[in-house]
């Protein structure tokens, strides 16, 4: 249990998805421009990553490794994940339509992401048991929608600040997304 | 490599065979012109028109909430693709425009200036705007910055000016506008657009019936722009010629100037442009939305029905009038005496209207020569009526159906049909409202010797306009106060010899708030008269109701004074497809009052032809006024005389029905414009260099 919680701590704040793996960053800029739209992309992002490390999970054990094909590990996945999300947005959809219209725009926009890629091949990589890896995926998404949100907060600032006219934008956007990454570097002895 | 392609060829297999089973499974009904759209929208999910995703973009188009030109990305190609599939044409789209609710940007003075902030948005969120005033436009130009078109610029007061032919209608510069006073919207959305609290609105606007932008066509008339100025009229009320000719004005009581001066005339400089307009010789053209091929029926040809077909019309709706009388235009038409409104201007107006398209059918009356029944087969999708209230209260005393005796309506009617009517040499009017002072001075131009007019309250209690009052002093009629008729004598032949009244004095105050006249006993006294008229009022007429023969007219229900019962905020009556404004709905009103009804049910006529629910305006004024706005003090006016309305002399005027009151001269209504505050809801123009707002 404890190992768990250490594990999840150390994937929201050390190896935070975004600002320490440098991973999803293009919903990052795109969505954080309104508080709004950023927490309806952190939702998702926590629906889908939960989702996909749990399927990935299985199909790499009993799937990969048993024919002996660890290799195709990338490739499949990219088949594996985007399947899930269709299926899922189909599923919602029909059953659930009242959190479909919540998150139904943002599923489509991470079906093929390099986050949810990269924690399922983190997953992977790291050698987490099915229970790791659930908890896993969900702090990098708690993670993720962390700075998401913390950076969709400042962007709104930003609106007040006089930018010069070359940084204006995504420039500021990038900038202050490296000085975010550096003051979370200072998690870094926490584990 | 074998294994690994029977692996992924395997794996592939098992996905597309899940996904194609849940997609039968997890099927929802979706219109399938939808995904048909998408497929011709740009597909970036940018949000550009300001939905979430492409998907949910062409849902709305599919579901008629948006137009095919909505995408901005795929341009005139996309949306022509777009308009096949819905099986419109493209060109039928109406296209929205931008433009400014607010035009007071000079007029406020700034606040702070803050160096380093530049954006509106900045602004706005830090000292809620750069200038005094809250409510408009702080003028640092964030929507000319978002417009990609060079469609905007700042104007020279510091407000930004739409160049309507390079506005696409992309709706950038509203996302970018922090104040919500920047708009996009087609020109339906702008004919139906309606009073809201959140609106930037000069106190004259909030109180107009009609809802019209009255500080926008003064600045205009002050600039010249006659033309521009009736059009701006015209967004809000068809009538201007005639409204201009006998609207109480209603606005001119709530003018920011009348607090420490005169308020400006408000109503004379819309006789002005409209008048401008008229003797120009040409008509302004008056543009009109694409063809929807809805019809309408419109029951009533008076100045509700007339504006109710107007707007429908404006919007692309058909719409024929059916008119009981023989000619169109209501009580405006039988109910002001020619003196007040020539009916040659009267006539010259109608035509422009009707000039849009719609077709009028006249000398038909609904219940006896057509039903609800009727309008139904010929394939209207919704009845407007409009059928006034031309029925007289009588004064249910004795000897009042003696010869010689008439009643208000009926007695104007006869008299503006040219009937005969039998006119005597003395006359008594009874009443004090501005039917009882047409009759008055109709009467006195007939060529009759003495003309009374009998009120059971004084002066100060007539309901009438105070012109009009003043009007029939200078005339010569007689006014007899505190009188109540009781009875009409006649002699051996039934003609009218004598009124005898009894004469009251003012008790408390009632429920209308005017102190209660009573009787006083044993004071009756005769009045020689040849010829009684009432005019105490009058109620709608219901007899259409009993004499459809399809009975479906049964169920709509009336109110205890005969007036249709109708939901105030949406006109919509008890049958769901019938809507009612006017006098027919609220009881004798003014004409302005009809106008504004009219155009409020062809709001909700075109709701509930569109299938969506006929819901009021949200947040809408119907002439309460926004507290803030109301000052009770305006410092900082230079007292200048408002302009004094031209008339004819007395000596020239009673022996004929030429109109009394004459059109301002250029020059003065220039000076008269000048005038205008050019108030918004809180921010003023102080001709002195005193700045101020809202320091009620």
């Amino acid at each position: 249990m404890e190992d768990l919680f250490v594990l999840a701590i150390s994937c929201i704040f050390i190896n935070n998805i975004l600002l320490a793996q440098y991973l999803g960053n293009c919903p990052f800029l795109g969505t954080s421009k309104k508080m709004e739209t950023a927490i309806g992309m952190a939702m998702a992002v926590i629906f889908v990553l939960v989702m996909a490390g749990g399927l990935t999970w299985i199909v790499n054990e009993y799937l990969l490794k048993t024919l002996d094909v660890e290799y195709l590990q990338t490739v499949s996945f990219i088949l594996v994940i985007a399947s899930l999300v269709q299926f899922v947005e189909m599923f919602l959809k029909k059953s659930i339509p009242a959190l479909y219209s919540g998150l139904g725009i943002f599923l489509p926009l991470i079906t093929t992401n390099c986050a949810v890629m990269g924690v399922a091949l983190i997953n992977m990589k790291e050698g987490y048991s099915f229970l790791e890896a659930i908890v896993a995926s969900f702090a990098y998404a708690i993670g993720y929608g962390l700075a998401l949100i913390l950076f969709a907060g400042i962007r709104e600032r930003i609106l007040l600040a006089r930018v010069p006219k070359p940084l204006q934008d995504t420039s500021i956007g990038l900038i202050t997304a490296g000085i975010i990454a550096i003051t979370f570097m200072s998690f870094k002895g926490m584990v | 490599m074998i294994p690994a392609l029977l692996f992924m060829l395997g794996i592939g297999a098992v996905c597309g065979i899940i996904l194609s089973l849940s997609s039968k499974v997890f099927y929802v009904y979706e219109d399938p012109r939808i995904a048909n759209v998408e497929n011709n929208l740009a597909g970036a999910n940018c949000g550009g028109c300001g939905y979430a995703g492409c998907s949910a973009a062409a849902e709305a188009i599919v579901t008629g909430k948006e137009l095919p030109s909505l995408c901005i990305i795929s341009g005139k190609e996309g949306a022509e693709k777009v308009a096949q599939i819905m099986g419109v044409d493209v060109c039928s789209a109406e296209s929205p425009l931008s433009y400014s609710m607010c035009e007071g940007g000079s007029r406020a003075a700034d606040k702070y200036h803050y160096m380093g902030i530049s954006s509106c948005r900045a602004m706005a969120v830090v000292f809620g705007g750069k200038r005094v005033c809250s409510v408009g436009c702080i003028g640092l130009g964030d929507c000319v910055k978002a417009c990609k078109f060079g469609a905007l610029q700042l104007g020279p007061k510091g407000y930004p000016v739409v160049d309507d032919d390079k506005c696409v209608g992309c709706g950038a510069c509203q996302q970018a506008c922090p104040k919500e006073i920047i708009e996009v919207k087609t020109l339906s959305e702008k004919l139906m657009k309606f009073n809201q609290k959140q609106d930037p609105l000069a106190p004259c606007a909030q109180t107009c019936p009609a809802e019209i932008n009255i500080p926008r066509y003064i600045n205009q008339i002050k600039e010249g722009r006659y033309k521009e100025a009736v059009q701006t009229i015209r967004m809000r009320n068809p009538l201007p010629l005639a409204c201009g000719r006998v609207c109480p004005h209603p606005c001119e009581s709530e003018c920011r100037r009348g607090i420490e001066d005169e308020p400006v005339s408000i109503n004379q400089l819309k006789r002005f442009a409209s008048d401008y307009e008229m003797d120009s010789g040409s008509r302004i053209p008056i543009k009109c939305a694409p063809d929807t091929g809805k019809k309408i029926a419109v029951i009533g040809g008076g100045p509700s029905g007339l504006s109710c077909a107007f707007f429908l019309r404006r919007i692309g709706h058909q719409v024929d009038i059916f008119e009981a009388m023989p000619k169109l235009g209501g009580m405006l038409r039988y109910g002001i005496p020619e003196y007040r409104l020539p009916k040659k201007v009267l006539d010259w107006e109608i035509q422009g209207i009707l000039d849009l398209g719609i077709k009028s059918f006249c000398h038909v009356k609904f219940g006896a020569d057509f039903g609800l029944g009727s309008l139904m087969a010929s394939g209207y999708n919704a009845v407007f009526l409009g059928v006034g209230a031309w029925k007289d209260y009588s004064l249910g005393i004795e000897g009042e159906n003696l010869d010689g005796c008439y009643t208000g309506i009926d007695f104007l009617q006869k008299m503006s049909s040219g009937k005969k009517v039998n006119l005597g040499k003395r006359a008594a009017v009874v009443g004090g409202g501005n039917t009882a002072v047409d009759c008055a001075r109709t009467l006195l131009r007939s060529g009759l010797e003495k003309v009374y007019m009998v009120y059971r309250r004084t002066r100060k209690e007539m309901p009438a306009n105070e012109v009009e009052i003043v009007a029939s002093e200078e005339e010569g009629i007689e006014f007899v106060f505190l009188a109540a008729p009781t009875r009409v004598i006649g002699d051996d032949s039934d003609k009218t010899t004598h009124i005898e009244y009894l004469k009251m004095q003012l008790g408390e105050p009632d429920a209308s708030g005017r102190r209660r006249p009573e009787p006083i006993e044993g004071s009756e006294t005769l009045l020689e008269v040849d010829m009684v008229i009432s005019a105490i009022g009058q109620s709608p007429d219901p007899s259409f109701k009993e004499q459809d023969p399809h009975k479906r007219m049964v169920e709509l229900e009336l109110t205890r004074w005969n007036t249709i019962d109708n939901d105030p905020a949406t006109m919509q009556a008890s049958i769901p497809y019938i809507f009612t404004a006017g006098d027919a709905a609220t009881g004798p009103s003014l004409v302005v009052e009809a106008i504004g009804g009219g155009r409020r049910a062809a709001r909700s006529i075109d709701l509930f032809l569109k299938g969506r629910p006929v819901e009021p305006v949200k947040d809408s004024l119907q002439q309460k006024r926004i507290r803030e706005s109301i000052f009770k003090k305006v410092d900082g006016i230079k007292k200048t005389p408002r302009a004094k309305m031209p008339e004819i002399q007395v000596d020239g005027r009673l022996d004929s029905f030429v109109e009394v009151d004459l059109v301002l001269p250029e020059d003065t209504a220039h000076e008269e414009a000048k005038r205008c505050l050019d108030c918004c809801r809180i921010c003023y123009n102080p001709d002195t260099d005193f700045p101020i707002a809202g320091n009620n």
